[in-house]
């Protein structure tokens, strides 16, 4: 009986591999026909037309701008979300009493909790008009300089969706850097304190003792950030385009997957295609998330351990 | 220095009241009782609700929990029982990822296995969902179990009582607070999902009408009134039902917090 | 002779719990004051009203006097993180920074301080090692992590750090419990040593321990200084009952 149960559970808690791997083999079963037709150019190509101006041409598509978008969105949402995340992380382990902590700790994750799609309501109707009209005509004002901060601006644009993500993002990175901080055994942060170390002395070291587990933190927010759908499809301003200002709008992976796929019927390369985009987000998200995953568990392994 | 971490805490804190506060406000004057009775009207037209949103929710979270939970359970069991096997290392580990992927290519992986076969449909939205659900309530499981002190357990073992049975009755009976805490987060967690529905059930106007057949929920709802050009009567509409489904989210997390309160003490 | 810190009606607490009772103690310069005691008596926790260590710990609260070169170091002005420059610590178990250098374990507090001069660090940093005796075992490895050390190696680490920011008092919690005799040996030659020039206050369970290092000794029990004189005294001729049970090993 035992025996029978133990298998059964085994059984059970395969479904992961079954899961992925058919996750995987499918969605390339159905980009198969996108990758023969068009290779590498689809990586960097930056034309997307499903439906070509004139019947004797063919249709083409390039993600070059979906991938611009995705990168550098994720990547400020990383620049904003990063110091305020740590310092969430810091004052959960380090600064703030108990008591505190436990509403603290509700509210980071009530934020985590809050569906994708409100953040986007949110965006559009507050956000945007917000920032449209009192943050980026001063940014400009004082930035206007640099070519990034140049060109007319649009609410629905890059940095608009980058500013979505890193609300969205910081949940992720606080909680888990708050967890291999108070991971630090104690004893590390006794012995600077004799020595004579401040308050904020004393978090540095904690967080130089847990750097690694950091970066796996912040990795996993790139992860987090690179596979949203909803919120940014909402506020980014979907254009096929790459982009050369912040102010300008801008177009996701997810996005186009999200916006298009339930009308392209056809023709048959235009959804294998989508799913292609899918298997592109699918990979790169894989590649930050089995990474990142990695780094964290060794911290968390060596820093309990020591 | 350390003042500046209480500021970044307050930094992050805004959005939340912020949303918190729009959503009451501007979802409150939406809201009346056909608000909850009523089909959904087209984009443009007054009066209708969101009824058949707040069902297509329910029972697409219901039907992929009655998946996602058991399977999630029994594969954290498994992971709480065997700590070191190679198996459980892996499994562990592509858990971790699976929670991790991208909920829109969840939805492209259910369109393909599922709506290329059946068509868009409920059925399809929930095996989106229990996809999402299983490395979640894997977890906690696992964790709630791990919790479980080993003297409970090796008391049950000494009495007689074969292994299997102490872990489905002594073990189970003593993470049951745990396990349920992570049974309702993973359901609020996909009661917001919109994106792998988008792919799966699509979003109706109308009743429930099978598990075969398209059917609307409140996330998709949101979406499509927040991108109608009428913003007297659809934008109102949207932050309706954003108040709704924030509040049914928010309804569980607060039930869990309340429930594994003492914990903290 | 002169007192180096002078402990006056100290009183500290866990919660609700008194670990400290009314403590009266006069520490000599320049000499090893040991304070023995069964486990559980406060001992760990008197040291740590002595850097104002205990009131970071949960719960830990004091009331009373420090005197430290005649100052209370619990006046309300008093930055107990000045105070911290000024006694050092060694902990029980040995505590390096594993994520940094062996030497810049040592250079670590000087860090604190502000103090960025390479040769002065150089200098400094060898003059502790050498201080500890470790120079000769480390100089060819002062990259390599502090945590790589031997365990009694580490521990002399640790004081090798806590003196290179030249405190004027040095406090130690049971050095030598996780260490073998071999190594023990050494702490207790260098601690012996280092009474020359530094006020140590030495906490130990070990009476030999404390009769071989140390020239006073003080016999805490259940949170009370139930006695305190020079250690050969103590040793050789206890006043009360109870000290005399303690050290011929009647209970404890």
């Amino acid at each position: 009986m035992d025996k029978l149960f133990n298998g059964f559970l085994a059984l059970i808690a395969c479904n992961v591999f079954v899961i992925l791997f058919l996750m995987l083999y499918k969605i390339l079963e159905g980009a198969r026909l996108s990758l023969q037709t068009y290779g590498f150019s689809f990586f960097w190509g930056a034309s997307w037309e499903p439906f070509p101006p004139t019947p004797d041409m063919q249709p083409s598509f390039g993600v070059l701008p979906l991938i611009q978008g995705t990168l550098v969105t994720s990547a400020m949402a990383l620049l904003l979300a990063t110091p305020i995340s740590l310092g969430i992380g810091l004052t959960l382990s380090e600064f703030s009493p108990k008591r505190l902590n436990f509403l603290v700790s509700f509210l980071v994750e009530l934020l985590a909790a809050i569906p994708s799609v409100i953040y986007g309501l949110w965006g559009i109707f507050i956000l945007i008009p917000f920032l449209q009209n009192h943050i980026y005509p001063a940014l400009q004002a004082t930035f206007g300089f640099i070519p990034l901060f140049q060109e007319s601006i649009r609410g629905p644009c890059v940095l608009t969706g980058s500013i979505v993500l890193a609300v969205m993002i910081i949940p992720t990175i606080s909680a888990i850097s708050r967890d291999v901080f108070a991971a630090v055994p104690d004893s590390q942060r006794e012995a600077i304190i004799a020595l004579g170390a401040t308050r904020w002395e004393t978090a540095r070291m904690v967080m130089s003792y847990a750097r690694s587990g950091v970066i796996g933190a912040i990795i996993l927010g790139l992860g987090r950030a690179v596979g949203e759908t909803m919120a940014i499809t909402m506020v980014i301003g979907n254009s096929f385009n790459l982009f050369n200002s912040l102010f300008d709008p801008s177009y996701t992976l997810a996005s186009i997957i999200a916006n298009e796929f339930t009308e392209a019927s056809s023709p048959p390369v235009y959804i294998s295609a989508l799913i292609e985009v899918g298997l592109v987000l699918f990979v790169l998200n894989l590649a930050i998330n089995a990474f990142a995953i990695v780094i964290v568990w060794q911290t968390m392994k060596r820093v309990k351990g020591s | 220095m350390v003042l500046l971490s209480y500021v970044a805490l307050i930094i992050a804190l805004i959005p939340l009241m912020n949303i918190l506060i729009e959503t009451t406000i501007r979802g409150v004057s939406a809201i009346n009782l056909s608000f909850f009775t009523e089909q959904i009207p087209p984009l443009g037209q007054a009066g209708g609700g969101v009824g058949p949103a707040i069902q297509g929710t329910l029972i697409v979270v219901g039907l992929a929990s009655l998946v996602g939970v058991p399977v999630g359970v029994f594969s954290g069991i498994f992971l709480a029982e065997f700590r070191n096997t190679k198996l459980t290392y892996v499994s562990r580990y592509l858990n971790d990822v699976l929670s991790g992927i991208p909920s829109i290519v969840i939805g492209i992986f259910s369109w393909i296995i599922i709506v290329t076969i059946i068509g868009w449909s409920v059925i399809a939205g929930a095996f989106a969902l229990a996809i999402m659900m299983i490395p979640i309530v894997t977890r906690t499981t696992e964790e709630a179990i791990l919790l479980v002190p080993i003297t409970i357990k090796e008391a049950a073992l000494a009495l007689g009582i074969p292994r299997w049975k102490t872990t489905l009755t002594i073990v189970l009976r003593n993470a049951k607070k745990g396990m349920i805490t992570g049974i309702l987060l993973s359901m609020a967690r996909v009661t917001g999902e919109t994106a792998p529905l988008l792919l799966t059930i699509l979003g109706s106007r109308f009743w429930f009408g099978g598990f075969t057949e398209p059917s609307a929920a409140l996330s998709l709802t949101i979406f499509n009134f927040s991108q109608s050009p009428y913003s007297t009567v659809d934008w109102p509409r949207a932050w309706g039902a954003a108040l709704v489904l924030i509040l049914m989210i928010l309804g569980i997390n607060v039930m869990v917090r309340y429930y594994t309160r003492e914990k903290y003490g | 002779m002169s007192y180096k810190i002078e402990i006056e009606d100290l009183n500290a607490w866990f919660n609700a719990k008194k670990v400290l009772k009314d403590i009266y103690m006069k520490i000599p310069e320049k000499a090893v004051t040991a304070i023995i005691g069964p486990s559980g008596c406060g001992k760990t926790t008197l040291i740590r009203c002595i850097n104002r260590m205990h009131e970071l710990s949960p719960g830990g609260k004091v009331s009373g006097r420090v005197l430290l070169n005649g100052e209370n170091i619990y006046a309300k002005d008093v930055d107990p993180v000045i105070i911290r420059r000024k006694v050092g610590m060694v902990f029980q178990k040995p505590n390096p920074f594993p994520m940094m250098s062996v030497y810049d374990n040592v250079a670590a507090g000087l860090k604190l301080t502000g103090l960025n001069d390479k040769s002065k660090l150089d200098e400094i940093v060898e003059k502790s090692l050498k201080l500890t005796s470790l120079w000769e075992e480390v100089k060819n490895e002062l990259h390599k992590s502090g945590a790589s050390l031997s365990g009694g190696q580490q521990q002399r680490l640790c004081i090798a750090r806590a003196l290179a920011v030249e405190p004027e008092v040095i406090l130690m919690d049971e050095p030598t419990s996780a260490l073998d005799p071999l190594a023990s040996a050494k702490i207790e030659q260098l601690i012996r040593r280092l009474s020359k020039k530094y006020t140590i206050i030495i906490v130990t369970h070990n009476m030999q321990q404390a009769a071989r290092v140390s020239d006073f000794t003080g016999f805490l029990y259940l949170g009370e200084l139930v006695e305190f004189d020079e250690t050969k005294k103590i040793f050789e001729n206890p006043k009360t009952e109870l000290t005399e049970k303690y050290i011929t090993g009647e209970f404890g």
